[in-house]
Parts: C-alpha cells; structure tokens; sequence
C-alpha cells in the first residue's frame, strides 16, 4: 500500500526549513553542488512528498501505484536527496557523503544507485520525455499512477523539452504535470539575458497545456496548485512557479553567480543564521 | 564458380515479422517510432497491436527519452527509426537515459549503410555502430540475412539490458536456411578452412562467402565467420581465427575505424596477434545511386575483400 503524508501548512513550512539547512550542510560539507538551484524548489517538494500530493512507498519504493517524481534538472540533486531522506527513502545520516567517491548520493542523480530517485538526469532537458513514458506505460497499464516532473527554466532552451511538450499533448496525457522552477538565473547570467524565451506561459499554452502560474515559495498556492493539475483531465499540465534562486539566503538570492558553488564554512553559518537555525 | 545465394528479404523486413510475431507472445512489448513505421516495418506491429504502438513524431530525443521512461516501469520498449537519424539525433538521450542506468531498451536503426542507395549520404548510417559501441552497457548486434535477423530479434528480445540492432533497406542473399542457430555473443563459422578468416557482418557475409568460393579457384580455403554479434564480442572465435589460420580480413558496411574491424584488431592484438586487413568504408560520405553500383564505388564487395585477402597471402 502507498502511503501519502499529509502536513499542514505550518508543519510544511517547518519542513521547508529543514529542508534548506540540510542541502546548506550537505554541499558545504561536499565543497561543491548546486545549492542556490536546490533551494528555489523547496516549497515544490515540500508540497509533493509532505502535502498530501503525491502517493508514495519508501518501504516498497517500486510500488507499480506510486507517484513518479522526476527531477530533470539533475542539478538539484541536493533538494531531491533532502526531500527523499526525510520521506522515509533512506537515513538522513547519508546526506554529509554527498559527492563522495562510494556514495549513492552522486553529484547528479543515479537511478541505479539510490532508492526513490526514479530517473537518472544530469544532461538537461530529457527528464519530461522520460516522464512520457512512465505516463504511457501508466495509460497501457490502465494505472492511476501521475507523474510530475520538475523542469529548470534554463533547461526551457532545451528542443527536446518542446518535442515531448507537443507529444504530450497530442496524447492528452492527463497524468502528466511539468513544473518549471522559473528561477530566472542559469549558469551565466539571468535567463532574460542569456536566451530570453518570454513569454513562457504563452509558449506552455500553445502547446495546447493547462497552464498555471503561480508563487513557488507560497505552500498554499503550491499545494493547490498542484491538486489541481493532478486533477486536471483531457490534457497534460504545466505550473509555472515563479521562484528565486538561493531562495532563504539573502546574499545568494542576489547574486546568480553562486550557480554551481557551494557555501564556505562561514556563508554556510551566516545561511543557517538568516533561517534561523541558530 | 561463383555461389549461387538465394536471394532472401532485407533485413528490415525480417524485423518486422519477428517483431510481430513477438507482440503476440509478449504483452509488454511497446513499439515507439519516429514517423517511419512504414520503412522500419514497424507498422506490421502497429497494425496488429495499436495499443501498444506509439508515434512521436519526428523527434528522436523524444523518442529515446520515452523508451527509457516505459523501461523504467518493467515494459520492453523497442525505438525504432533510421539508424542514423536514431543513433545521430537521439544520442545523448540514449547514453543518459538508457546506457548509463542500463534499461532494458531495444534500440534497432534501419537503412543502415550505403546500400539505402538513390537517398543518398544524408540517409546512410556509416558511423552507427562505433556510436552504439561508445555505449558501454549496449549489445551490438548487425545480423546478415532474412532467416538469421528473424532469430536475432527473439534473442535480443529475450536478453536482458539495452541493445542496439542494425537492419538493412535492400533485399539480400540468404546465407542461412530456414533455422540457422543463433546465439548473442557465438559468431557462426558458414564455411571453414585453415588458410585465412575472413570475418564479416551484415551483407558483407554474403560477400565474404563469394570471396572464400573466389580464393578457394586459387587453391586458398578461406573459414568465414558471420559476427553478427559486435558486443559482446566472440573473443574465442577471433583467438582460434588468428592461432589457426594466421591471417584475417575484416568486412563491413560501416566506416573502417570504430566498428567491427577494430573491436576484432583489439581481441587479436591482445590474444593472438596477426596479419590483418580492413574492408569498410575508407574516411569518407557516399553519395547517391544505385546500391550495387555504390557497394562496387566505395570497395564494399567480394572482388574488394579478395584484394585485401590476397594482399595478406
């Protein structure tokens, strides 16, 4: 049987910051990762795994029934390793091993490795085709299972995002929500600056998407919004989330070269300060 | 005296019957094309099992990326297109999404080589099995004719672990009977002979053949071996090849360096090193045309291996 946790709004928010010390801690731990990339999806996996969103099994993480989360900016891999050892996947006590030669938890999710991780991801932009197929065999199988996948808006440069955009609609692949966390940095700059796609929303709508946008950092918001696409019928979904990069931290929010590096010892204490963590 | 081959149907075509044949016997099966069914003969599989068929378009990035999401939920997904269009196009969703975490993904290209013809260079797969063997958890497989492409199907269908299969566009000779035996992984001796080996895949066996029976006129008895399985390699039959026989040239419908020749140099210079000769295509794109008059252009034929294989004597 699944199990879906379901956390109140007060309890998410605790959750949250509990999620951003620990991908903090890890990366700085690590010396490397891609914290400020990690921290701008927290409340969207916050509300999947803790907000009575998705249905899941960490005892029998192959349940045919469950949920599919997959996180096609690899990147993100701290959040993603937060999230699931705090589900129940596998001992928070792995997290400080991040990037270490033996660990699991490697610099970019491996499937193979890690119980939970359902996709392997690291090159951009294939995650949601992955998703496709886990949603076409969930529709073979006639299974209720859902599939949400979460999309970096610098990986929006990517062509196979779009071809699995017109596939997914062509199917009406109900069981499908992308989720953009619209951060608005990428490696080099703002996103505006390096490939400006506006307007986004548009783009999602003509590809014949449900599209929603709405403040990624907002629980509430987040959790309905994603009841709703997972709710949504006759065609696939997109949430926009309109997040910040480094989100909780303010000198990292402010600054999109922090893209890739992790806190220094004393960036890490001043992160966990500004959290209040101590 | 020449060898008469009967002429069997293209590789493609036997993939499409085996394929179909396999629908009915295996409900997880799902076949996911790139708007070309009806030249991979995927179709026959579309149109007795729809519900299991999937079209995406032209859009092979997409396509891979779906074959590995419907492995990942335990079905046996078969992507096909044209082999360089598949291989080419869909590559680094094939190393990320299926090789690195090693699904159960049966990637097959059709129209490989120059042999498509009068289509011409942007068609033809020449560099597709050196990408499928930069693939390291990938079976490789190039079968040689209609009979034994049927037998290879249900043994890369029943194997475990992503493979790549190449099948031809053109009608070609038979050089099995009705049930060849067929094992991944054991290359097949078609004819035996101590003096050289002349080892080949694809339509370059039935040319090997013609080549043994021209340098067996001159008194030279020539073994040819069918290595319709690139990887895993049959490490014993290339080591026996080159103890036993001392000299072997390598034949195939692919650029000369990264493909069947060279993973059979490597195994030799390690096990048993000898004289050795390579017949592929030499550094450079084919062009339009009839496919025999291209195989004869660019040394793809039994005359060509003869040359090589004497140059060795």
């Amino acid at each position: 049987m699944g199990a879906t946790m379901k956390m109140s709004i007060e309890e998410l928010e605790e959750q949250a910051r509990i999620i951003r010390r620990d991908i903090i801690t890890c990366t700085t731990i690590a010396g490397s990762g891609h914290p400020s990339s990690s921290l701008s999806g927290v409340e969207i996996m916050a509300a999947l795994y803790f907000g009575g969103i998705m249905q899941f099994d960490p005892a029998n993480p192959q349940w045919e029934e469950r949920d599919r989360l997959i996180m096609s900016k690899g990147h993100a891999s701290p959040l993603l390793y937060v999230v699931l050892a705090h589900a129940g996947y596998f001992s928070t006590d792995l997290l400080p091993t991040l990037r270490q030669i033996e660990s699991p938890l490697e610099g970019h999710p491996n499937m193979s490795r890690l119980p939970g991780v359902e996709a392997s991801t690291g090159s951009l932009g294939q995650g949601l085709s992955i998703g496709l197929g886990h949603a076409f065999a969930a529709l073979i199988d006639k299974r209720d299972s859902h599939v949400f996948v979460i999309l970096g808006d610098g990986e929006q440069d990517e062509g196979q995002i779009w071809e699995a955009a017109m596939t997914a609609a062509h199917y009406n692949l109900d069981n499908v929500t992308a989720i953009v966390d619209h951060n608005k940095a990428q490696q080099t700059g703002w996103v505006r600056d390096v490939l400006d796609y506006a307007p986004l929303a548009d783009k999602w709508r003509a590809f014949q998407w449900d599209v929603q946008e709405i403040d990624g950092h907002d629980l509430a918001t987040v959790a309905t919004a994603l009841q709703r696409a997972k709710a949504t019928e006759g065609r696939p979904s997109c949430i926009i989330a309109h997040t910040v990069k480094g989100k909780g931290v303010s000198f990292v929010e402010a600054d999109y070269s922090y893209h890739g590096k992790a806190l220094t010892e004393e960036e890490e204490q001043r992160a966990l300060e500004e959290l209040g963590w101590q | 005296m020449a060898v008469e081959l009967k002429m069997g149907k293209a590789t493609r075509d036997a993939f499409g019957v085996a394929l179909r044949e396999a629908g009915s016997t295996n409900p997880d099966i799902v076949v996911v094309d790139g708007d070309v069914n009806n030249s991979t003969r995927t179709e026959w599989f579309a149109q007795e099992f729809p519900e299991r068929f999937i079209n995406v378009g032209i859009a092979e990035s997409n396509l891979v990326g779906i074959g590995a999401g419907l492995a990942a939920c335990g079905k046996l997904p078969v992507i096909a297109s044209f082999a360089c269009f598949i291989m080419c196009n869909g590559y680094d969703q094939l190393r990320m999404s299926i090789a690195f975490p090693n699904l159960n993904v049966k990637v097959v290209g059709s129209h490989a080589g120059i042999s498509i013809g009068e289509d011409g260079p942007s068609q033809m797969a020449i560099e597709d099995v050196a990408l499928a063997l930069g693939l390291p958890t990938f079976s490789v497989i190039v079968p040689a004719d209609e009979p034994s492409t049927h037998k290879a199907v249900a043994a890369m269908l029943e194997a475990a672990g992503p493979a790549y299969m190449r099948v031809g566009r053109p009608d070609v000779p038979m050089v099995y009977g009705d049930d060849p035996e067929f094992t991944l992984g054991k290359a097949n001796e078609l004819r035996s002979g101590n003096d050289i080996t002349l080892i080949a895949n694809g339509l370059m066996v039935a040319a090997a053949l013609e080549a043994a029976h021209a340098l067996a006129e001159d008194g030279v008895e020539a073994r040819v071996l069918d290595m319709h399985t690139v990887r895993p390699l049959d490490v014993e039959a290339v080591t026996r090849a080159s103890r036993e026989t001392g000299k072997i040239v390598v034949a195939e419908e692919h650029l000369v360096q990264g493909g069947l020749g060279s993973v059979v140099a490597m195994v030799a210079v390690e096990h048993a090193p000898c004289a050795m000769a390579f017949v592929g295509v030499e550094n450079t794109y084919a062009e339009s045309g009839d496919a025999a008059a291209l195989l004869q252009k660019y040394g793809l034929t039994a005359q060509h291996i003869v040359a090589k294989a004497r140059s060795l004597l």
